[in-house]
Formats: structure tokens, C-alpha cells, sequence
């Protein structure tokens, strides 16, 4: 068994080069995982947006898109952010990357924070689906409300899985910030770093992606 | 007992429709391919453990990598019987799918647990069908609530009946007596004893069975449909003189141009969305106004107003 | 490279084993070793195999009868749902890849461990959490939706806990995407110097194609999962049309998922069997290669081919044909399979030991299985025997009878190298025999009253259909004897069996290079390999023919 490199090789890797290859390998295989994950919840969105493509305009509409706009925005800054982190972590300079963690988790924090006061104006229109949905929008007397309601489903559905991921990614900046302070991570040893950033990137494109499809395109026919 | 039992012994069930035979004759192909390739294995492989059977520790056999020839055999025999396989089941499913135009059109609605039948003369049945013998009838299936599968295994006919959906199946019997009906898609609790008889008749015994009247007031779904249709104050916009909604004359089978500009064949089923969810796909010309009739009536009244609207304009 | 041959002290004899290492319960529970893993994936798994038999047993006593006199139609309805949950979910999905598959992968290419040690630990942990979660849910009043989980009965009509015995199917869904990864990336990086792709055992390839499965379909399955408890708790339409939602997409998605896990269960049987016959004709696999690229293939049209559960259902008819047309095409690598082994023993020095006699077994049945898959890929066949007895019986010489064999062949092969010990050849293939006559005699009559029309999960019956089900529930009797008689003999042999060597059948491959047991990093030194699989013959010797 390999000892060197500071005993930050795992028993079962012959060096760190193996180590490295395998932990960016199992990040990206677990990426495709998440992929389809969410594919389920883009199939669903797609049949139901054909079968109901007037509800779904009726839905979109109630949301706000300046607020989707501006969290796009947010996290296309944390994407930045934790790009910067990666980077300086492959430096080995600590300051910076401690510097651009903390900036990653604000961005995050204000994403979900914006995401929180969303759901919360949903609650109060009555916008969640099985507490008392109601629709009283501008198409009201053309679409079935259930329609509505299953776009709404679709919604919390699908940014609620994200913000789950969103979440998560919060809890291990937290943890990671944590070890980055204290100094565990070098030239030689800043795979966690990198395979955060992977998951980072991914949690945005995801958004990138959900962010049209919900409030912008839902909102023509 | 015992002698009762394998009294019962078979290996196909009655032959009653005009499909059944067609059928039988496809599972027999399988069976045969089935029975040449699990006889030959084992029978090969005990070949090989009593030719080829170890009895020097030490010998070494000299491995064969490969043969082209051969693999080529075993790839291309297969290939070739599945294709045949693929075509033939190919072929039988499209006469399952393909109705004679001369079949009679009887309404079939499953619910936990029990199948709801009516005839184009209007009787009703519950868990029984009785059909005349030669004669072509074409089922249009649905559910009011989850699942079921209409099965008659001496027509080999089955159908998902698919809640707020309309499937079809047809079959033309061919022999007078009493058949199995089967739910066959698992539905609940009493799954096993929501079944039925299958009962074929002779044209004049059917016709006599049709003019018992056991049920007070027996009307035809299209009379029933007439019934609704002012009932409900459909005719108050649909009507010929050109009201708040599309005239409904020969709508049936016809294209419809629709609001945004696309156009589809009014069927059952499209009828069905529009007296239920009026306002998914509205006819071009005509605003969203109709309100929905869904929860405030039947499938059984669904299908009697669409038998009824079938009728409109038509001579 | 590591310097890990010179720098091992050398041990006294005997040198400490995986199993010999430490013995308190931490160091089980806790453990990091593939091997011990494996070893907990056995016991656990047997366990929920042995309760899904008990349920098992309980539908053949309800069946001998055609009235439903034995149980309740609500209680016969859970068990035959709890029955399937165990089965499919909690052992046959996990059944050779998580136990003979982390034990034996990273053997096989020489690594002392799979790559992600802890996410192995994690994953029997969450398959253990999954299996109580779906556990108290089947026995807390249970569920009746089938295994099956069709919406709208089990969103919107089933009573019971249906919530709490999707959330465990759920969990257990990760703990299979976890192995899966976990097997991806050992492959791609763990192989030792020297062991090029084509260089790997078959076993490999096999749990390789598995792993892509795991990974690639079990993500939906579970989407679909939390789609269909978010319907049944809040009420919205996803899968309920009287809602707006539609039915058929939930099939299309759970099919998605669960026609490949069909491959997920039969693919490392397949790579079983490349092994052991190997072993016992003495003879390099005739036409590896195509073994390996079949396997391959096997698995990615097993994700294109869903659809054939939907021939009766409301799908369109043209779709149907394609479906139809993709699922005939997997008969072709799989038959190519079968004739290439066969091609191996021929002219082999074959020795009918007992894992020899299981994978016999396992050819046989699995001939059955395969060909009667084609009677349901013919569309116009599939009308009729759709929701039959025949498709239970289809399904069980598939999912039951080939892979459970296919396991019984692989414990009985490395049975050696995971205790160090040697069972009973004689007691071994009386078991072989058992299973296989009574795997028979209760299943083949299925195919018979199936095509007669009695259709599945029914406990009331016409009673024209009551022979069939008497042989029926007689064979399950001798096949439940023959699963039996393994556990006795098997765990017999752990404390007084003849002790094992290193290679007690004078098979190739890294696995047998090893002590038997293995100590806890599998080699003194990482092992360099300079030969192809299965060089049993030295290569010059062999008249090999190009492909």
C-alpha cells in the first residue's frame, strides 16, 4: 500500500493520480443519474404541457419572471464563484478559496431565500396543489383549474427537487468551507473541492434549464 | 376426485371465434420452435457430459476461440425465425385491431367490481354479455374508475378498459354457448370475482332474448342520448340553426378545424373530451363558453349522448 | 505504481483471513471490505428470500383449492404484493451483483477494493433501511397494489400504506444506483497492470453491462415513485385521468425501469456461467469477444423495449410494433450466448461437478424462459396470454429460475474461496436436481392453465383449472426442499467441511491466485497479468481461430 502523499490516499487506490481519475469519474457517473432523475419530471412536464398547453400558459403566468430572472442570474455568479474556488484551489491558495467558497454559499443562500419567498407567495395565492388550489387568473373561465393545478404540481415538483439539491449543496459548502479554514486542502489535495464543483454546476445547469421551461416558454402557446 | 381432475386435463382452451383459430395456430409455431430447441439442448449438453466427460485430471482440451461459420449460423437461424415470429404476431394483432365495418357496437364500462354492459337496442346486462353467433360486435371499452382488462379466453380477445380513455375490441363467435369473462388487469380487492359469462346465441334466440323485458322502459342509447341532449340544454346552443355552438350535423368521422388553427377527426374519443373538458380543444369560430360536464354525469350517459350525436345529420 | 509486493512483512502461519481479521460486531457492521460487504449482502438477502417464500408458499396453499378459502381476498391480494415487493426489489435486483459481485470484482481484476468502499457500506445500509421501511409497510395491515404499483388503484383506491412501502422501494433504489456506480468506476479504474478489457473475465463484462442498467434506469423508477406518492398525498392528476392525469405514462415509466431490471438480474448469471463452464470443460469461452459484446448488447436494447407490456393497454399499435420488433431482435445475442458455451464444453474435459450441474440447471431453464419471452413479443400472441399464468410462469423461469440458479452455480463455485472451505458434492447435486425437477414441476403447468385463460392474482378460480394448480403447489413443495437443502449443507460445511485450497478446481483467473479465504487486501502485492482469460491450455498449443 502506497503511504505517500501525505497518507491522503485511500488503501484501495495505488496513488493519487488513480484516486483523482476514479473520484471524477464516479462524479460524473453519478451526474448522469441526476439527469435522469430530472428527465422523468421533463417527460412528465412535456406530455401534460401538449395535452394542456392553455393551463400550462395559465400557470406560467402567475409566476414571476423577474424573480426566476434574477435567480438564474444569482447562480450563474455562484457558478462563477465556485469556478474561482476550484481554481484557487488547484493554487493551493487558501485565502482566496476559503474567499470564493463563502461567496458561493451567499449566492446560494440568496437563490433559495428568493425560492422561499416564491413558495411562500404560491401559499398565499393558493397556488399549492391539494391545499385548496385555486386559480382566478386572467384564463380562468377558459381552462380547467385540475390543469392548473397539475402545472403548479409540476412546478413544486420539479424546483423542489432542485432546491432539495440546492440544499444539499449548502450543507457541504458549509462542511467544506469548514476543512478549507482549517487548511486540509493543497496543490497535492483538492479533489473535494473539484468534485463539489462538478455537482455546483450541474445543480445550475439544471436550473438553467427548468428556469425557461416554467416561466418563459409556458408563457405563450 | 383424482379421476375428475385430470378428466379436465387440456391444453387449449375452446375454440369460439373466428380469431381463436388464427391464434392457436401462432402459439402452436412457438410451441414447436420452443420444444425443438428445449429437447436439443439438454440433449446435447448430456451428449457432451458423457462424450467429453473428464477422466484424466491432467489432459488439457485445445481451446477453440471461434468459427465464424458456426456463428454465423447461430446468429442468423435465430434472426431469422424471430423475424417470421415478429411478422406473423404483427399480422394477427392487426386483425385484433381491425374491426369489419358491419359490427355491432355494444358499450362496456368496468367499475370495482363489476362490467356494466349496454346494447345498441339499449338493454343493460351486469357481468354477462349475450351476443349472437356470427355476427362481428365490436366493444367500446372504458373504466369509471381504475384499470380492468375485458378478457375472453375462448375468443382470445382482451382489451384494457383504460379510465377516461376509449379502447375497442372486437371479436365474431362462432359457436353457441357459454364462455369465461375475465378481469385480467389487477383492480382491487374482489380482482378474481369481478368475472362474468360470455353468453352466445343463436340470431332468434338473441333477438328473443333482446325483446324480454325484464327492465321497465328499456330505450335505445340513441334515444337515451335524445333524452340528455335537451336534458342537459346541449340543443339550446348546438343546434342546426346556428345557436352559441358548432352545429353538431354529420360531425361524426368529420375533420374539425379547431381554435389554434389545428384541425382533428371528431371520434368518440374526441367527443367525449369535448362533452367532458370542453375547452381543451375548441372548434375554430366559437369561444371557450361551454362549462364542463364532468362529475355531473355518467360514463354510461357519456356514451348514450355520443351514440345520440353519431345520429345527428345523418340519414 | 505501487512498491506493495516488497513492503507486506511477511506473516506467520496461519496468516489472518477477511474473516479471521477481527471478529467483534463493529468491525462487520462498520467494515469496509468488499468481502465482508458481500457477506452481509448474503445473510440479508437470504433472509428476505426465505419471508418471500414463506408468502410464496401461502399463495400455492391458497391456489390448490379454486375457492378462495384459505385467505381473504384482501389478504391473499397482500400477500402476493408483498410476495413480488421482497422478491423483485430486495433480492433478486440485488441477488448476484451485491453479494457474489462485491466479493468477486475486485478479485477478479486484482484491486484490493472497490473504489468506493464507504459508498459499498452505504449501499447495504440503505438496502437494509428500504427493506424495513417496505417491510413494516407490507406487515403493518400491508398493501394490495401488486408489485406492480399501477396507478390509478395505487394512488387513488388502494387503502394500506402504500406511501410507506414506496418510500422503502425508493431508498433501495439508491442502493442499487450506488453499486452500480460504485462497479463503473472499479472496472474503468481498479484493473490491475496487464488486465486490458479484453483480458477480463466474463463475470466482469457481465456486472459492467449490469452496472450501466443500475445506474441508467433505476433514477426514473424512482422519479416515478415520488410522482405517484406526491399524486396519492396531494390529489393532483399526474397518473388519474378522472384528475387529468394518464395512466399509461405511468406505465411507460415504470416499465422503463422495470423491463431492464430483468437484465439487471439475468446478465450476471449469464457471466456466471461463462465462468464455471470454463472451469469444468478446462476449455477457453468459444468466441469471447462475442460473449462480450453480446452482453453489451443485451443491455442497451433491454432499455428500448418497454413498451411489450403495453400491447394491451392503449398504446398505438404502431408503436407496438416497433417494440415488438426490438424485443425478438434480444433473442439474437442471447441465443448466441447459449450456442457459444455449448461450443465451449464440446471437445472440453467436462467434469459434472455440482456448480457444473447448477449451471446445467440454469441452461435448461433459462432455454424455457428465453423462448417463451417470444410467444409475448408476438403481438397477436401477447393479446391472449397478457395478464395470464402464463406470464407468471414466463417470468419466473426468467427472473426465478435462471437467476436464482445462476447464484446457486456461483455460490456453490466460490463457496471455496469465500469460506475456505469444501461442502458436500453429493448432498450439492441432489440439490442441483431437486430445485431443477421441482423449479419444474411447479412452473410448467403455469404455462398450460395460463394458456387455458386463468388469468394472474386471481384466488378464485373456475375449478376446471385446479389440476394444473395442484401440480403446481406439489412442485412448490420439492422446490421449496431444494432451496432448503443448500442452507443446511452450505452452512454444515462452514464448520466441518474439508478445508479448501487455493484453487480447488484448477480454475483460471485472479480470484484463485489468492489464499483461500482471501486475506482482508485480497493479494500480497498487486498481481500483473500477462495472459487472456480463461488460458487453461498455454496459448500455443491452441489452434486459435481469428475473429
Amino acid at each position: 500500500m502506497s503511504t505517500d502523499h501525505h497518507g491522503l490516499v485511500a488503501h484501495q487506490f495505488n496513488d493519487a493520480e488513480q484516486q483523482q481519475e476514479a473520484a471524477t469519474l464516479g462524479m460524473w457517473a453519478f451526474l448522469i443519474t441526476e439527469i435522469l432523475f430530472f428527465g422523468g419530471l421533463i417527460l412528465a412536464y412535456t406530455i401534460f404541457r401538449t395535452m394542456y398547453p392553455l393551463a400550462f400558459v395559465a400557470g406560467s403566468r402567475e409566476l414571476d419572471v423577474a424573480l426566476g430572472g434574477a435567480n438564474t442570474v444569482v447562480l450563474i455568479f455562484s457558478s462563477f464563484t465556485m469556478a474561482m474556488a476550484v481554481h484557487f484551489g488547484q493554487l493551493g491558495k487558501q485565502k482566496l478559496l476559503v474567499g470564493y467558497l463563502i461567496a458561493t454559499l451567499a449566492f446560494g443562500g440568496v437563490f433559495l431565500g428568493v425560492k422561499a419567498y416564491e413558495y411562500n407567495d404560491k401559499i398565499e395565492h393558493q397556488h399549492v396543489p391539494g391545499m385548496d388550489f385555486a386559480y382566478h387568473g386572467e384564463f380562468a373561465d377558459e381552462v380547467n383549474p385540475r390543469n392548473v393545478e397539475l402545472y403548479f404540481f409540476l412546478y413544486f415538483a420539479m424546483t423542489g427537487v432542485h432546491a432539495v439539491h440546492m440544499i444539499a449543496g449548502v450543507v457541504v459548502l458549509l462542511w467544506l468551507i469548514r476543512a478549507a479554514r482549517r487548511g486540509a486542502y493543497s496543490t497535492d489535495y483538492y479533489a473535494p473541492i473539484e468534485m463539489f464543483g462538478l455537482y455546483w454546476h450541474f445543480v445550475d445547469i439544471v436550473w438553467i434549464f427548468l428556469y425557461p421551461l416554467l416561466y418563459l416558454i409556458g408563457r405563450h402557446l | 376426485m383424482w379421476e375428475k381432475l385430470f378428466q379436465d386435463f387440456d391444453f387449449f382452451p375452446e375454440q369460439a371465434s373466428t380469431l381463436a383459430g388464427e391464434v392457436d395456430a401462432l402459439y402452436l409455431f412457438c410451441v414447436a420452435i420452443t420444444a425443438v430447441f428445449t429437447i436439443m439442448i439438454p440433449v446435447v449438453i448430456l451428449f457432451i457430459s458423457l462424450k467429453f466427460k473428464r477422466t484424466d485430471e491432467d489432459y488439457v482440451p485445445k481451446p477453440v476461440h471461434g468459427s465464424l461459420p458456426l456463428e454465423i449460423v447461430w446468429s442468423v437461424v435465430p434472426f431469422v425465425v424471430t423475424m417470421v415470429l415478429f411478422g406473423w404476431g404483427a399480422w394477427v394483432f392487426f386483425e385484433y385491431s381491425s374491426p369489419p365495418p358491419n359490427a355491432m357496437d355494444v358499450h362496456v364500462v368496468g367499475k370495482q367490481w363489476m362490467w356494466k354492459i349496454q346494447h345498441p337496442e339499449g338493454k343493460r346486462e351486469i357481468d354477462e354479455l349475450h351476443v349472437p353467433v356470427n355476427q362481428p360486435v365490436r366493444l367500446i371499452l372504458t373504466s369509471e374508475d381504475v384499470l380492468h382488462s375485458f378478457y375472453v379466453p375462448a375468443f382470445r380477445v382482451k382489451r384494457d378498459a383504460v379510465p377516461g380513455r376509449y379502447q375497442t375490441l372486437w371479436f365474431e363467435a362462432t359457436k353457441t354457448g357459454e364462455y369465461h369473462l375475465f378481469c385480467a388487469e389487477y383492480c382491487g380487492t374482489e380482482h378474481s370475482l369481478m368475472k362474468g359469462k360470455v353468453i352466445v346465441m343463436s340470431p332468434a334466440d338473441y333477438d328473443a332474448w333482446l325483446n324480454t323485458d325484464e327492465q321497465d322502459g328499456t330505450e335505445t342509447p340513441v334515444a337515451a342520448g335524445e333524452r340528455q341532449f335537451s336534458e342537459f340544454r346541449c340543443d339550446s346552443c348546438h343546434n342546426s340553426a346556428g345557436g352559441n355552438g358548432p352545429s353538431l350535423d354529420g360531425l361524426y368521422g368529420s375533420q374539425v378545424a379547431l381554435a389554434d388553427g389545428s384541425r382533428t377527426v371528431a371520434d368518440e374519443a374526441y367527443i367525449r373530451e369535448s362533452i367532458l373538458d370542453p375547452r381543451q380543444r375548441t372548434v375554430h369560430g366559437f369561444g371557450p363558453i361551454m362549462p364542463t360536464f364532468q362529475g355531473q354525469i355518467t360514463e354510461e350517459q357519456v356514451f348514450e349522448l355520443i351514440s345520440y350525436i353519431k345520429t345527428i345529420g345523418v340519414e | 505504481m505501487s512498491t506493495a509486493s516488497n513492503s507486506l512483512p511477511l506473516e506467520e502461519e496461519p496468516k489472518p483471513n477477511y474473516l479471521t481479521a477481527k471478529y467483534d460486531i463493529a468491525s462487520w457492521l462498520l467494515t469496509l471490505d468488499h468481502k465482508r460487504i458481500g457477506i452481509l449482502y448474503i445473510i440479508t438477502l437470504s433472509i428476505f428470500f426465505a419471508l418471500g417464500g414463506v408468502y410464496a408458499g401461502l399463495i400455492r396453499l391458497e391456489l390448490l383449492t379454486p375457492a378462495g378459502d384459505l385467505l381473504s381476498s384482501e389478504a391473499y391480494n397482500r400477500t402476493f404484493t408483498a410476495h413480488g415487493v421482497l422478491m423483485v426489489f430486495f433480492v433478486l435486483v440485488p441477488l448476484i451483483p451485491a453479494t457474489l459481485g462485491n466479493f468477486l470484482l475486485p478479485l477478479m481484476i486484482g484491486a484490493r477494493d472497490v473504489a468506493f468502499p464507504r459508498l459499498n457500506l452505504l449501499s447495504w445500509y440503505l438496502l437494509v433501511i428500504g427493506a424495513i421501511t417496505a417491510a413494516s409497510a407490507l406487515m403493518s395491515g400491508g398493501i394490495d397494489t401488486g408489485w406492480t404499483f399501477y396507478a390509478p388503484l395505487s394512488s387513488r383506491y388502494a387503502n394500506g400504506a402504500v406511501l410507506v412501502a414506496i418510500v422503502g422501494v425508493f431508498i433501495a433504489g439508491f442502493s442499487s444506483i450506488l453499486t452500480g456506480l460504485n462497479f463503473v468506476i472499479t472496472i474503468h479504474k481498479m484493473r490491475a497492470p496487464g488486465l486490458t478489457w479484453f483480458r477480463l473475465p466474463l463475470m466482469v463484462w457481465a456486472l459492467y453491462a449490469t452496472s450501466l442498467i443500475q445506474v441508467l434506469a433505476t433514477p426514473v423508477v424512482a422519479i416515478t415513485l415520488v410522482l405517484l406518492g406526491l399524486e396519492r398525498v396531494l390529489g393532483v392528476g399526474i397518473f388519474d385521468p378522472a384528475l387529468g392525469g394518464d395512466p399509461i405514462l405511468f406505465q411507460h415509466m415504470f416499465w422503463f425501469y422495470s423491463h431492464p431490471v430483468v437484465y439487471i438480474m439475468i446478465l450476471p448469471a449469464f457471466g456466471v456461467m461463462s465462468e464455471v463452464i470454463a472451469c469444468f470443460s478446462k476449455k477457453a469461452i468459444f468466441g469471447y469477444k462475442v460473449i462480450a459484446f453480446s452482453t453489451l448488447a443485451i443491455a442497451v436494447l433491454g432499455f428500448v423495449v418497454w413498451g411489450h407490456h403495453l400491447f394491451v393497454s392503449g398504446q398505438s399499435a404502431y408503436i407496438g410494433l416497433v417494440f415488438s420488433l426490438l424485443t425478438m431482435l434480444i433473442a439474437v445475442p442471447t441465443a448466441i450466448k447459449i450456442f457459444s458455451w455449448i461450443a465451449t464444453m464440446w471437445g472440453g474435459s467436462v467434469q459434472m461437478s455440482a456448480p457444473m450441474l447448477y449451471a446445467m440447471g440454469f441452461l435448461g431453464l433459462f432455454t424455457i424462459g428465453g423462448l417463451t419471452g417470444l410467444f409475448l413479443a408476438a403481438m397477436g400472441l401477447d393479446v391472449h396470454v397478457h395478464d395470464t399464468y402464463f406470464i407468471v410462469s414466463h417470468f419466473h423461469y426468467v427472473m426465478v429460475g435462471s437467476a436464482i440458479m445462476g447464484f446457486m452455480a456461483a455460490i456453490h463455485f466460490w463457496w471455496p474461496k469465500m469460506f475456505g472451505r469444501m461442502y458436500h458434492q453429493g448432498f450439492a447435486k441432489i440439490g442441483a436436481i431437486l430445485i431443477f425437477l421441482g423449479f419444474n414441476l411447479t412452473f410448467f403447468p403455469q404455462f398450460v392453465v395460463g394458456y387455458l385463460g386463468m388469468p394472474r392474482r386471481y384466488h378464485f378460480y373456475p375449478p376446471e383449472f385446479q389440476i394444473y394448480n395442484v401440480l403446481s403447489t406439489g412442485g412448490a413443495m420439492v422446490l421449496g426442499i431444494g432451496y432448503l437443502l443448500p442452507v443446511l449443507y452450505l452452512t454444515y460445511s462452514l464448520f466441518k467441511g474439508k478445508k479448501a485450497t487455493a484453487n480447488p478446481w484448477n480454475a483460471k483467473g485472479l480470484e484463485w491466485e489468492t489464499s483461500s479465504p482471501p486475506p482482508t487486501f485480497n493479494f500480497e502485492g498487486t498481481p500483473v497479468v500477462t495472459e487472456p482469460a480463461y488460458a487453461y491450455a498455454p496459448e500455443t498449443e491452441g489452434e486459435a481461430v481469428v475473429h
